[in-house]
């Protein structure tokens, strides 16, 4: 893999991700995640459903801006389409306006320029695949860290919500490794097909906590 | 004017640049969000302002500051840091950057945008790509060794507030030594002490404030009149 690319699954890529829990802290709040072994089932569920989606969304993206990227709209629609949950549709603009900000800061690309336009805020899955595909990477790729980020990011989350064992949730996510690969092959399929017919798989339980997490007086996390 | 202009979408709306960004940062409780709300009464009549505060678990400086009506609603932002205030300041600073935006297009004419950090330990510093300036504030109940321990933030700031002197008799802390051991780290760079209590309007760290827009006001317009001599010495030959 190119390093740019490592740069831009890295954790500590200034792109707002530390804030965002991926729905983890209301399943916390709810008592739904106590221990490393639910944390890697809602992990689980959660590639398989908007982990999934996301890394086709963001294959469709890389390829999209390849082909030179103009027009974002319609694949905007589609992004919104998928994603019920209005806190989610925000938090999922929020991230994609700090990753647009670092990616453009980084790596030049008309494309990346094109999603400025997009009101709101670009979703953040199309701008992590026009970042890769401006560093020349394939769609293939650009789902890989995508799926990599939606399990990740809510696994950082747990331990410091938690408190839970760094060691143990570093095991899970060796565990889930394969599966992770998986769900960006499923979801590279998907690149170069009509928009109208990415996955849409959906996971209703996390569609509620992220609206009750909006409603919470404490919270540490955006989403 | 400011540290780091590359990601800035706003450096040429004004004449004089973006609003300054100027970061508040301290160990918890040592008096951030009442010196914010008295650096708002005492600028709001002469300088275009907004807040954004960087809560630890709620929103309660946003609420303070909007209780006390320093400031309207739509002058303030509150973002939530994940559990690592000093993360949002200084290593992803993009929450922070994306309100001070929202707030500037809402307000194009702001001059000034004060970034209270979530309290933190000695170590917490401002990214030069947030702030332009920073103040660290102590508490003098926090202990009077705090200045010779030093920490990143007690030693670069660009002005360190002892506050809290009303309480140094009751605990015991010796003002004069914390002055002392503060200049010696930092290098000659200002302290100030208060008492936010005893004198709410904190006037030494507004006339800092007023000083550090004057000299960058300064400084662009020498800036200016020299791109204008370029122009001209080109036209001429
Ligand atoms: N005695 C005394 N109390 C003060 C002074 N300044 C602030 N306080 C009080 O100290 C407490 C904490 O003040 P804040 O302004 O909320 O402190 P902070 O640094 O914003 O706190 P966090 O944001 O929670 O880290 C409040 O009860 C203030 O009223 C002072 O000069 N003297
Ligand atoms: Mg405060």
């Amino acid at each position: 893999m190119r390093a740019s690319l490592l740069l831009l699954a890295d954790s500590r890529l200034p792109a707002g991700g530390h804030a965002h829990s991926g729905g983890l802290e209301p399943a916390v709040a709810a008592g739904a995640v106590r221990d490393v072994p639910a944390l890697a089932d809602f992990l689980r569920g959660r590639l398989a459903t908007s982990g999934l989606v996301a890394a086709a969304l963001a294959a469709a993206a890389c390829a999209h801006a390849a082909r030179g990227g103009g027009a974002w709209a319609a694949l905007d629609a589609e992004t919104d389409a998928r994603t019920p949950s209005p806190a989610q549709r925000a938090a999922s603009r929020a991230q994609g306006r700090s990753l647009l900000r670092v990616a453009r800061t980084a790596w030049a690309s008309p494309a990346l320029d094109a999603l400025a336009g997009t009101p709101g805020g670009p979703h953040h899955p199309a701008v992590l695949g026009a970042a890769a595909a401006a560093m020349g990477a394939a769609p293939r790729e650009a789902a890989e860290i995508t799926a990599y980020m939606a399990v990740t990011g809510p696994a950082s989350a747990g331990i410091r919500l938690l408190g839970l064992d760094p060691l143990a949730v570093n095991r899970a996510l060796a565990v889930l490794a394969a599966d992770v690969d998986a769900v960006a092959a499923e979801a590279a399929g998907f690149a170069d097909g009509p928009w109208a017919e990415l996955p849409a798989a959906s996971a209703p339980l996390l569609d509620l906590y992220a609206e009750r997490h909006l409603r919470t007086d404490l919270r540490l996390f955006e989403s | 004017m400011g540290a780091n202009h590359d990601h800035d979408p706003y450096a040429a709306t004004r004449p004089h640049g973006r609003a300054l960004r100027l970061g508040i940062g301290g160990p918890v409780g040592s008096g951030k969000t009442a010196l914010t709300a008295a650096l708002c009464r005492a600028l709001r009549d002469e300088l275009d302002l907004a807040v954004v505060t960087n809560d630890i678990y709620t929103t309660e400086d946003a609420d303070f500051l909007r209780r006390e009506a320093v400031l309207s609603d739509d002058r303030i932002t509150a973002v939530r840091t994940g559990a690592c205030p000093h993360t949002a300041i200084r290593d992803d600073i993009s929450a922070n950057l994306d309100a001070c935006e929202a707030l500037q297009e809402r307000h194009p004419g702001l001059d000034l945008i004060i970034v209270e950090s979530g309290g933190d330990n000695l170590t917490a510093l401002f990214s030069q790509g947030l702030a332009d300036r920073q103040i660290f504030v102590l508490d003098v109940a926090g202990g009077d060794d705090v200045p010779r321990k030093g920490g990143l933030g007690v030693a670069a700031a660009d002005l360190l507030v002892i506050n809290k002197t009303d309480l140094a008799p009751l605990v015991g802390s010796d003002l004069a030594m914390m002055g002392r051991d503060a200049g010696k780290v930092r290098g000659g760079k200002p302290v100030v002490f208060s008492s936010l209590r005893e004198r709410p309007g904190a006037d030494e760290v507004a006339a800092w404030i007023r000083g550090v827009l004057h000299d960058l006001a300064h400084e662009h317009g020498e800036h200016e009149h020299e791109h204008g001599r370029e122009r001209e010495r080109a036209a001429a030959s």
